[in-house]
Protein backbone atom coordinates (compact mmCIF):
# COMPACT_ATOMS: atom_id res chain seq x y z
CA UNK A 1 0.00 0.00 0.00
CA UNK A 2 1.20 3.47 -0.78
CA UNK A 3 2.24 5.72 2.06
CA UNK A 4 -0.54 7.96 3.31
CA UNK A 5 0.48 11.56 3.04
CA UNK A 6 -1.29 14.67 4.24
CA UNK A 7 -0.97 18.34 3.37
CA UNK A 8 -2.04 20.62 6.21
CA UNK A 9 -2.84 24.24 5.45
CA UNK A 10 -3.34 26.39 8.52
CA UNK A 11 -5.41 29.39 7.45
CA UNK A 12 -6.63 32.44 9.30
CA UNK A 13 -8.53 34.94 7.17
CA UNK A 14 -6.91 33.77 3.94
CA UNK A 15 -10.02 33.69 1.74
CA UNK A 16 -8.21 35.72 -0.90
CA UNK A 17 -5.41 33.22 -1.44
CA UNK A 18 -6.36 29.83 -0.04
CA UNK A 19 -8.38 28.73 -3.08
CA UNK A 20 -5.47 29.26 -5.42
CA UNK A 21 -3.07 27.51 -3.03
CA UNK A 22 -5.38 24.48 -2.89
CA UNK A 23 -5.58 24.31 -6.69
CA UNK A 24 -1.81 24.48 -6.97
CA UNK A 25 -1.43 21.70 -4.41
CA UNK A 26 -3.96 19.49 -6.17
CA UNK A 27 -1.99 19.94 -9.38
CA UNK A 28 1.48 19.54 -7.86
CA UNK A 29 0.77 16.83 -5.27
CA UNK A 30 -1.98 14.58 -6.64
CA UNK A 31 -1.27 11.65 -4.30
CA UNK A 32 -1.50 13.74 -1.14
CA UNK A 33 -4.64 14.21 0.94
CA UNK A 34 -5.34 17.77 1.84
CA UNK A 35 -6.87 19.37 4.89
CA UNK A 36 -7.34 23.05 5.65
CA UNK A 37 -7.45 24.11 9.28
CA UNK A 38 -9.62 27.21 9.34
CA UNK A 39 -8.56 28.78 12.61
CA UNK A 40 -11.68 30.75 13.45
CA UNK A 41 -11.50 33.00 10.39
CA UNK A 42 -13.98 35.84 10.17
CA UNK A 43 -13.99 35.79 6.36
CA UNK A 44 -15.04 33.07 3.92
CA UNK A 45 -11.83 31.03 4.21
CA UNK A 46 -13.67 27.79 5.03
CA UNK A 47 -16.19 28.19 2.21
CA UNK A 48 -13.51 29.02 -0.35
CA UNK A 49 -11.38 26.08 0.75
CA UNK A 50 -14.23 23.62 0.65
CA UNK A 51 -15.29 24.89 -2.77
CA UNK A 52 -11.75 24.28 -3.99
CA UNK A 53 -12.11 20.67 -2.87
CA UNK A 54 -10.31 20.60 0.46
CA UNK A 55 -11.43 18.84 3.60
CA UNK A 56 -11.93 21.71 6.04
CA UNK A 57 -11.55 21.52 9.80
CA UNK A 58 -12.87 24.61 11.53
CA UNK A 59 -11.76 25.40 15.04
CA UNK A 60 -14.57 26.86 17.18
CA UNK A 61 -12.46 29.93 17.96
CA UNK A 62 -9.05 31.25 17.03
CA UNK A 63 -6.40 29.02 18.58
CA UNK A 64 -3.39 30.75 17.10
CA UNK A 65 -1.00 29.20 14.62
CA UNK A 66 0.34 26.64 17.11
CA UNK A 67 -3.07 25.32 18.07
CA UNK A 68 -4.17 25.25 14.44
CA UNK A 69 -1.14 23.31 13.20
CA UNK A 70 -1.42 20.92 16.14
CA UNK A 71 -5.00 20.18 15.06
CA UNK A 72 -3.42 18.99 11.82
CA UNK A 73 -0.96 16.80 13.71
CA UNK A 74 -3.77 15.24 15.78
CA UNK A 75 -5.75 14.56 12.62
CA UNK A 76 -2.70 13.05 10.90
CA UNK A 77 -1.89 10.89 13.91
CA UNK A 78 -5.42 9.61 14.41
CA UNK A 79 -5.86 8.88 10.70
CA UNK A 80 -2.58 7.05 10.46
CA UNK A 81 -0.72 9.33 8.06
CA UNK A 82 2.97 8.56 7.52
CA UNK A 83 3.93 11.99 6.20
CA UNK A 84 2.59 15.43 6.82
CA UNK A 85 3.62 18.62 5.14
CA UNK A 86 2.65 22.04 6.39
CA UNK A 87 2.04 24.67 3.72
CA UNK A 88 0.89 28.19 4.49
CA UNK A 89 -2.46 29.34 3.12
CA UNK A 90 -1.09 32.61 1.78
CA UNK A 91 0.80 31.33 -1.26
CA UNK A 92 4.26 31.87 0.24
CA UNK A 93 5.29 28.28 -0.24
CA UNK A 94 5.79 26.49 -3.53
CA UNK A 95 3.98 23.10 -3.50
CA UNK A 96 6.35 21.74 -6.16
CA UNK A 97 9.20 22.09 -3.66
CA UNK A 98 7.64 19.38 -1.48
CA UNK A 99 9.40 16.85 -3.70
CA UNK A 100 12.75 18.30 -2.60
CA UNK A 101 11.73 18.02 1.06
CA UNK A 102 10.65 14.42 0.51
CA UNK A 103 13.84 13.36 -1.17
CA UNK A 104 15.88 14.98 1.60
CA UNK A 105 13.85 13.05 4.17
CA UNK A 106 14.42 9.84 2.26
CA UNK A 107 18.19 10.28 2.00
CA UNK A 108 18.97 11.77 5.42
CA UNK A 109 16.35 9.88 7.46
CA UNK A 110 15.42 13.19 9.08
CA UNK A 111 12.21 13.38 11.12
CA UNK A 112 11.52 16.93 10.00
CA UNK A 113 12.68 18.69 6.86
CA UNK A 114 12.28 22.47 6.65
CA UNK A 115 12.27 24.63 3.58
CA UNK A 116 14.87 27.33 4.17
CA UNK A 117 14.92 30.75 2.52
CA UNK A 118 18.52 31.37 3.45
CA UNK A 119 20.23 28.23 2.29
CA UNK A 120 20.19 29.09 -1.40
CA UNK A 121 23.20 30.50 -3.21
CA UNK A 122 23.18 33.75 -5.14
CA UNK A 123 21.39 37.02 -4.86
CA UNK A 124 18.01 36.15 -6.33
CA UNK A 125 17.54 33.33 -3.85
CA UNK A 126 17.57 35.83 -1.04
CA UNK A 127 14.25 36.31 0.64
CA UNK A 128 13.15 39.92 0.30
CA UNK A 129 12.04 40.34 3.91
CA UNK A 130 12.53 43.56 5.85
CA UNK A 131 15.91 43.81 7.54
CA UNK A 132 14.43 43.76 11.08
CA UNK A 133 12.65 40.50 10.39
CA UNK A 134 15.76 38.94 8.87
CA UNK A 135 17.89 40.05 11.82
CA UNK A 136 15.49 38.32 14.21
CA UNK A 137 15.54 35.15 12.15
CA UNK A 138 19.34 35.16 12.05
CA UNK A 139 19.55 35.59 15.83
CA UNK A 140 17.32 32.54 16.33
CA UNK A 141 19.27 30.65 13.68
CA UNK A 142 22.54 31.48 15.41
CA UNK A 143 21.26 30.36 18.84
CA UNK A 144 19.74 27.15 17.53
CA UNK A 145 22.85 26.31 15.54
CA UNK A 146 24.84 26.63 18.78
CA UNK A 147 22.38 24.55 20.82
CA UNK A 148 22.02 21.82 18.21
CA UNK A 149 25.65 21.91 17.03
CA UNK A 150 24.22 21.77 13.55
CA UNK A 151 23.73 24.53 11.01
CA UNK A 152 20.23 25.96 11.15
CA UNK A 153 19.51 28.81 8.76
CA UNK A 154 15.76 29.42 8.78
CA UNK A 155 14.09 28.30 12.00
CA UNK A 156 10.99 30.45 11.43
CA UNK A 157 10.06 28.78 8.17
CA UNK A 158 6.58 27.27 8.29
CA UNK A 159 7.22 25.08 5.23
CA UNK A 160 7.91 21.74 6.84
CA UNK A 161 7.67 18.02 6.18
CA UNK A 162 7.27 15.62 9.11
CA UNK A 163 7.48 11.86 9.38
CA UNK A 164 5.35 9.64 11.60
CA UNK A 165 7.56 10.08 14.67
CA UNK A 166 7.42 13.86 14.44
CA UNK A 167 3.65 13.74 13.83
CA UNK A 168 3.14 11.70 16.99
CA UNK A 169 5.39 13.95 19.05
CA UNK A 170 3.74 17.17 17.95
CA UNK A 171 0.19 15.78 18.17
CA UNK A 172 0.77 15.35 21.88
CA UNK A 173 2.88 18.44 22.52
CA UNK A 174 3.26 21.51 20.35
CA UNK A 175 4.17 25.07 21.38
CA UNK A 176 1.28 27.56 21.44
CA UNK A 177 2.10 30.81 19.74
CA UNK A 178 5.05 31.41 17.42
CA UNK A 179 5.87 27.70 17.52
CA UNK A 180 8.38 27.29 14.67
CA UNK A 181 11.59 28.17 16.52
CA UNK A 182 10.72 26.22 19.65
CA UNK A 183 9.82 23.20 17.57
CA UNK A 184 13.38 22.91 16.30
CA UNK A 185 14.71 22.77 19.86
CA UNK A 186 11.95 20.38 20.99
CA UNK A 187 12.76 18.01 18.19
CA UNK A 188 16.42 18.04 19.16
CA UNK A 189 15.58 17.39 22.81
CA UNK A 190 13.53 14.38 21.83
CA UNK A 191 16.52 13.19 19.83
CA UNK A 192 14.77 13.51 16.51
CA UNK A 193 16.59 14.77 13.46
CA UNK A 194 16.01 17.99 11.58
CA UNK A 195 17.29 18.96 8.13
CA UNK A 196 16.91 21.95 5.87
CA UNK A 197 16.51 22.26 2.14
CA UNK A 198 16.88 25.44 0.11
CA UNK A 199 13.55 26.69 -1.21
CA UNK A 200 12.32 29.92 -2.65
CA UNK A 201 9.43 31.65 -1.03
CA UNK A 202 7.10 34.16 -2.59
CA UNK A 203 6.06 37.31 -0.89
CA UNK A 204 2.61 37.06 0.59
CA UNK A 205 -0.07 37.71 -2.02
CA UNK A 206 -2.87 38.38 0.44
CA UNK A 207 -3.45 38.98 4.12
CA UNK A 208 -0.75 39.74 6.60
CA UNK A 209 1.87 37.70 8.44
CA UNK A 210 0.87 36.29 11.80
CA UNK A 211 3.63 38.53 13.14
CA UNK A 212 2.74 42.20 12.78
CA UNK A 213 5.43 44.79 13.39
CA UNK A 214 3.82 45.84 16.66
CA UNK A 215 4.06 42.30 17.95
CA UNK A 216 7.58 41.59 16.81
CA UNK A 217 9.17 42.76 20.05
CA UNK A 218 6.89 40.46 22.00
CA UNK A 219 7.71 37.74 19.49
CA UNK A 220 11.46 38.10 19.99
CA UNK A 221 11.21 38.10 23.79
CA UNK A 222 8.71 35.26 23.94
CA UNK A 223 10.69 33.00 21.65
CA UNK A 224 13.98 33.77 23.40
CA UNK A 225 12.36 32.95 26.75
CA UNK A 226 10.93 29.75 25.31
CA UNK A 227 14.36 28.78 23.97
CA UNK A 228 16.18 29.34 27.24
CA UNK A 229 13.51 27.68 29.35
CA UNK A 230 13.49 24.88 26.81
CA UNK A 231 17.20 24.38 27.42
CA UNK A 232 16.48 23.89 31.12
CA UNK A 233 14.07 21.07 30.41
CA UNK A 234 15.54 17.65 30.81
CA UNK A 235 16.44 15.93 27.59
CA UNK A 236 14.26 12.93 27.25
CA UNK A 237 14.23 10.17 24.72
CA UNK A 238 11.25 10.13 22.44
CA UNK A 239 8.94 7.36 23.72
CA UNK A 240 6.90 6.82 20.56
CA UNK A 241 7.78 3.94 18.34
CA UNK A 242 8.20 4.05 14.62
CA UNK A 243 5.12 2.53 13.06
CA UNK B 1 2.63 46.06 69.40
CA UNK B 2 -0.38 48.30 69.29
CA UNK B 3 -3.45 46.38 70.38
CA UNK B 4 -5.60 48.06 67.74
CA UNK B 5 -3.53 46.72 64.87
CA UNK B 6 -3.66 43.31 66.44
CA UNK B 7 -7.45 43.44 66.69
CA UNK B 8 -7.87 44.66 63.11
CA UNK B 9 -5.63 41.98 61.59
CA UNK B 10 -7.21 39.34 63.76
CA UNK B 11 -10.72 40.31 62.67
CA UNK B 12 -9.67 40.55 59.03
CA UNK B 13 -8.09 37.10 59.08
CA UNK B 14 -11.10 35.62 60.88
CA UNK B 15 -13.43 37.19 58.33
CA UNK B 16 -11.37 35.70 55.53
CA UNK B 17 -11.52 32.24 57.07
CA UNK B 18 -15.30 32.46 57.48
CA UNK B 19 -15.77 33.78 53.94
CA UNK B 20 -13.68 31.02 52.41
CA UNK B 21 -15.46 28.31 54.36
CA UNK B 22 -18.84 29.76 53.44
CA UNK B 23 -17.89 29.84 49.74
CA UNK B 24 -16.78 26.22 49.89
CA UNK B 25 -20.01 25.31 51.69
CA UNK B 26 -22.04 26.87 48.90
CA UNK B 27 -19.87 25.10 46.33
CA UNK B 28 -18.78 28.37 44.80
CA UNK B 29 -15.15 27.67 45.61
CA UNK B 30 -13.64 24.23 45.18
CA UNK B 31 -11.64 22.76 48.06
CA UNK B 32 -8.61 22.62 45.86
CA UNK B 33 -8.30 26.40 45.64
CA UNK B 34 -9.72 27.01 49.11
CA UNK B 35 -6.70 25.35 50.69
CA UNK B 36 -4.18 28.01 49.76
CA UNK B 37 -6.60 30.73 50.86
CA UNK B 38 -7.24 29.06 54.19
CA UNK B 39 -3.57 28.49 54.72
CA UNK B 40 -2.86 32.20 54.11
CA UNK B 41 -5.66 33.27 56.43
CA UNK B 42 -4.53 30.96 59.21
CA UNK B 43 -0.93 32.11 58.87
CA UNK B 44 -2.00 35.74 59.34
CA UNK B 45 -4.35 34.76 62.12
CA UNK B 46 -1.59 32.85 63.88
CA UNK B 47 0.90 35.69 63.59
CA UNK B 48 -1.54 38.29 64.90
CA UNK B 49 -2.34 36.16 67.92
CA UNK B 50 1.18 34.95 68.60
CA UNK B 51 3.02 38.22 69.03
CA UNK B 52 6.29 36.63 70.12
CA UNK B 53 6.76 34.82 66.82
CA UNK B 54 6.00 37.97 64.82
CA UNK B 55 8.59 39.93 66.80
CA UNK B 56 11.15 37.18 66.27
CA UNK B 57 10.54 37.18 62.55
CA UNK B 58 10.80 40.99 62.39
CA UNK B 59 14.08 40.97 64.27
CA UNK B 60 15.42 38.16 62.09
CA UNK B 61 14.84 40.04 58.84
CA UNK B 62 15.54 43.48 60.28
CA UNK B 63 12.09 45.03 60.43
CA UNK B 64 11.90 47.62 63.22
CA UNK B 65 8.14 47.69 63.51
CA UNK B 66 6.67 44.15 63.84
CA UNK B 67 3.22 44.85 62.33
CA UNK B 68 4.97 45.64 59.05
CA UNK B 69 6.20 42.05 59.02
CA UNK B 70 2.58 40.98 59.13
CA UNK B 71 1.93 42.91 55.93
CA UNK B 72 5.01 41.38 54.36
CA UNK B 73 3.67 37.91 55.13
CA UNK B 74 0.30 38.88 53.68
CA UNK B 75 1.91 40.21 50.49
CA UNK B 76 3.92 37.02 50.06
CA UNK B 77 0.77 34.95 50.32
CA UNK B 78 -1.04 37.19 47.84
CA UNK B 79 1.81 36.74 45.36
CA UNK B 80 1.67 32.98 45.85
CA UNK B 81 -2.06 32.99 45.22
CA UNK B 82 -1.66 35.04 42.06
CA UNK B 83 1.04 32.74 40.78
CA UNK B 84 -1.21 29.81 41.55
CA UNK B 85 -3.96 31.44 39.50
CA UNK B 86 -1.63 31.89 36.55
CA UNK B 87 -0.74 28.21 36.59
CA UNK B 88 -4.40 27.25 36.82
CA UNK B 89 -5.16 29.63 33.97
CA UNK B 90 -2.43 28.08 31.83
CA UNK B 91 -3.80 24.62 32.46
CA UNK B 92 -7.34 25.67 31.67
CA UNK B 93 -6.13 27.24 28.46
CA UNK B 94 -4.40 23.98 27.50
CA UNK B 95 -7.51 21.99 28.26
CA UNK B 96 -9.73 24.38 26.32
CA UNK B 97 -7.38 24.20 23.35
CA UNK B 98 -7.48 20.41 23.34
CA UNK B 99 -11.28 20.43 23.53
CA UNK B 100 -11.48 22.89 20.64
CA UNK B 101 -9.13 20.78 18.51
CA UNK B 102 -11.05 17.58 19.12
CA UNK B 103 -14.37 19.29 18.53
CA UNK B 104 -13.08 20.76 15.27
CA UNK B 105 -11.98 17.36 13.98
CA UNK B 106 -15.20 15.63 15.05
CA UNK B 107 -17.36 18.34 13.51
CA UNK B 108 -15.49 18.13 10.22
CA UNK B 109 -15.88 14.35 10.26
CA UNK B 110 -19.60 14.66 10.83
CA UNK B 111 -20.04 17.15 8.03
CA UNK B 112 -18.11 15.00 5.56
CA UNK B 113 -18.05 11.41 6.82
CA UNK B 114 -16.52 10.09 3.61
CA UNK B 115 -13.69 12.59 3.34
CA UNK B 116 -10.13 11.27 3.30
CA UNK B 117 -11.17 7.88 4.61
CA UNK B 118 -8.46 5.36 3.95
CA UNK B 119 -7.77 1.76 4.82
CA UNK B 120 -5.51 2.70 7.70
CA UNK B 121 -8.36 4.32 9.60
CA UNK B 122 -9.82 1.14 10.96
CA UNK B 123 -6.53 0.08 12.45
CA UNK B 124 -5.91 3.41 14.10
CA UNK B 125 -7.36 4.26 17.48
CA UNK B 126 -7.31 7.87 18.59
CA UNK B 127 -4.62 8.27 21.23
CA UNK B 128 -5.49 10.13 24.40
CA UNK B 129 -3.87 13.46 24.99
CA UNK B 130 -3.85 13.06 28.73
CA UNK B 131 -0.13 12.32 28.88
CA UNK B 132 0.52 15.80 27.72
CA UNK B 133 -1.20 17.37 30.71
CA UNK B 134 0.10 14.87 33.20
CA UNK B 135 3.64 15.81 32.21
CA UNK B 136 3.25 19.46 33.11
Amino acid sequence: MAERKLVVIPAYNEAGSVGEVIEEIHAALPDWDLVVIDDGSADSTAKTASKAGAHVIRTPFNLGIGGAVQTGFIFARDRGYERMVQIDGDGQHEPLAVAALESEMATSQADMVCGSRFLGEGEHDRYPAPISRRTGIHIFAFLLSAFLRQRVTDPTSGFRLYNRRAIELFASDYPHDYPEVEVVLMLHQHRLKMKEVAVQMHLRTEGSSSISSGKSAYYMVKVLLALFVGLLRARKAQPVTDS
Amino acid sequence: MDKRIQIVTLLAALLLVILVIELVRRRRLSERYALLWLFSAFAILGLSVWQGLLEKISKLIGIAYPPTALFLVAVVFILLLLLNFSTVLSRLQDETRILAQRLAIIEAEQAEPEALVGAADEAQQPVSQHDQLADD
